[in-house]
């Protein structure tokens, strides 16, 4: 398990991260997930003493890590680039972490075939890293990382330079090694669907503080804030409660009883359209692998997207369309929008 | 190809052939006879000379190579204030004329002792050495991706390690071109060792000018011929490690 408590980092008036407080399971896949420039890189840098914070503690299985040097912390992290070793074959790359250990050389050949074959790259051993694709070089890194069977595994966005097919195929792999070794590992992404795919646990920071922390599904069926839910990609709207309903520039909405909320917020995929619901037209169609997107601007001036499965019905832009909200879909919060 | 080996090796075999011409003088349009005479003369004379050059050379190279090492690293990867500054500091001394600072030096020697001494002359080849060290250096320095470095650190590498492994390996054909030229360098110089070691440090520049000047043009011939030696063999090698490593990559 790793632990870390009121981590801060940066320049004072300049903060990268403020007051981090997150436990990473023994075992479990936890993803950080945010925006790029949040600070998800900083905080794995940390872990891996490649950076001191400013203040705060870090424990690793339950040992204070924080003035341990980078190389006794076993915490190995695979970049976002391979980062193999150019005068090395894949053999020799894969073998650094044993050989630096001063590992025997038999226990090392044999702990490096075990892993080169657990990732599926057996047959590279002997090429040298530029006669290597993109995904084969992140293979053998991912295999370099794991053959010292560290404690933590730091992952920094290993697989966005892959296309999309290898993507999802070097995923299924992770998963798949993750498990078998139960190794505490920490994922960062950007990329939500990737974090809700591999994810045991999602860790969402947002401008240097963890905004959310939970499984994938609490954190995305139940955004805690609603700039988390803005950044899940929900449609939030500021409004105020009015008597029993709350006013927004999209209409008026039934409030829960006894609440005074700030914000409203749905998924865009909750919209339906139907013929009492709020009038607009359509602004344009954006087709994707399975579906359509519609920008819908409401007669009220505001712009919606509405995000509908199938090719069922025929739409054109400057259709008027009529759009509901479901209330049963909506999420609120009491907040003040920062 | 043929033209240019002929072009180079031309004066090669024309130093040969002056080297055992003897008595060879105007108009005659042969030497009057051939002997090893001026080659028995250096073998017997040049020995001292020779390890002066040779010991002066290869401290100068290595030296100057492991003062330039951290000062390229710094100077091509970081920046900070008075950076530009320092760079001209560094460079200063192969935009002047080096007779200039040495001239300057000269005083200071003198004070400290410094002067007919082994150490005085290897500190003043140190002056336009250096910053041709530091230069080649830091061309490979800047291609150097410092994340390769926290990668083998975060895999359980301590720094001594990272630099054995990953960085020496990195820059490798940089110090192989540092050392060559700083060796070259050293090898060659023939002003500085004479305004500080006076002529009591004999190398092999010294020693062949005085014969050039007394007009024994076989064995300046003989001796320019020696003198060819190293450098040409440190160039084959050199040359040949840098080929090494290209195909490595």
């Amino acid at each position: 398990m790793i632990r870390l408590s009121d981590i801060c980092t940066g320049y004072p008036g300049k903060p990268v991260l403020r007051d981090i407080f997150i436990q990473f399971p023994a075992g479990q896949l936890t993803s950080l997930l945010g925006h790029s420039g949040c600070g998800k890189t900083t905080l794995l840098k940390v872990i891996a003493g490649l950076l001191t914070p400013t203040s705060g503690s870090l424990l690793i299985n339950g040992e204070p890590a924080d003035h341990l040097p980078a190389d006794k912390r076993e915490a190995a992290m695979v970049f976002q680039k391979p980062l193999l070793f150019p005068h090395m074959s894949v053999q020799e790359n894969v073998a650094f972490g044993l050989r630096v250990r001063r590992l025997n050389p038999d226990e090392t050949k044999q702990r490096v075939f075990e892993m080169l074959e657990l990732l599926q790259i057996g047959e590279l051993a002997s090429r040298r890293p530029s006669q290597l694709s993109g995904g084969q070089e992140q293979r053998v890194s991912l295999a370099r990382a794991l053959v010292t069977k560290p404690k933590v595994l730091l992952l920094d966005e290993p697989f966005s330079a892959l296309d999309e097919s290898l993507r999802e195929e070097m995923r299924t792999l992770l998963r798949k090694v993750q498990r078998e070794l139960r190794i505490t590992t920490v994922f960062v992404t950007h990329d939500q669907e990737e974090a809700a795919q591999l994810s045991d646990q999602i860790v969402l920071l947002l401008n240097g503080t963890v905004a959310q922390q939970g499984t994938p599904q609490e954190v995305f069926s139940r955004p805690r804030t609603s700039q988390v839910a803005a950044f899940l990609g929900w449609k939030v709207f500021e409004g105020r409660p009015v008597g029993a309903v709350f006013e927004t520039a999209a209409g008026t909405f039934v409030m829960p009883i006894g609440g005074r909320p700030t914000h409203m917020a749905f998924r865009p995929e909750k919209l339906q359209l139907k013929s009492d619901g709020q009038p607009g037209t359509i602004e344009e169609i954006v087709h994707w692998g399975r579906g359509r997107r519609l920008r819908v601007m409401l007669h009220a001036g505001v712009p919606l997207l509405v995000e509908l499965p199938g090719f069922t019905e025929d739409f054109k832009v400057g259709d008027p369309i009529c759009v509901e909200i479901p209330v049963e879909e909506i999420c609120w919060f009491a907040e003040n929008w920062c | 190809m043929k033209k240019l080996a002929l072009f180079c090796l031309w004066p090669v075999a024309m130093l040969l052939f002056l080297s055992t011409a003897q008595g060879w003088l105007w108009p005659t349009l042969l030497p009057r006879e051939f002997s090893l005479r001026a080659w028995n003369f250096v073998v017997e004379q040049s020995g001292g000379p020779l390890v002066t050059s040779l010991s002066l050379a290869v401290t100068v190279a290595i030296l100057s190579t492991l003062i330039s090492l951290p000062a390229a690293r710094v100077l091509a990867l970081h920046s900070f204030t008075g950076k530009r500054l320092l760079l001209w500091l560094l460079f200063l001394p192969l935009l002047t004329q080096p007779l200039a600072s040495a001239m300057g030096l000269h005083g200071l020697f003198l004070r400290y002792g410094l002067t007919d001494q082994w150490m005085g002359v290897l500190l003043v080849h140190l002056i336009p050495s250096v910053p041709y060290a530091a230069l080649t250096l830091m061309a490979s320095f800047s291609k150097l991706d410092l994340d390769l470095e926290a990668q083998a650190r975060t895999l359980g590498a301590s720094k001594w390690q990272v630099w054995r492994h990953v960085t020496g390996p990195s820059i490798a054909p940089g110090i192989a071109l540092a050392l060559t030229l700083s060796f070259l360098m050293s090898w060659s110089q023939y002003l500085l060792t004479l305004l500080i070691g006076g002529e009591r440090i004999l190398t092999l520049p010294i020693v062949l000018v005085g014969f050039e000047k007394s007009g024994d043009g076989a064995v300046a011939a003989a001796m320019s011929l020696l003198m060819i030696l190293p450098p040409t063999l440190l160039f084959v090698i050199s040359n040949w490690f840098l080929r090494e490593n290209q195909s490595l990559e």
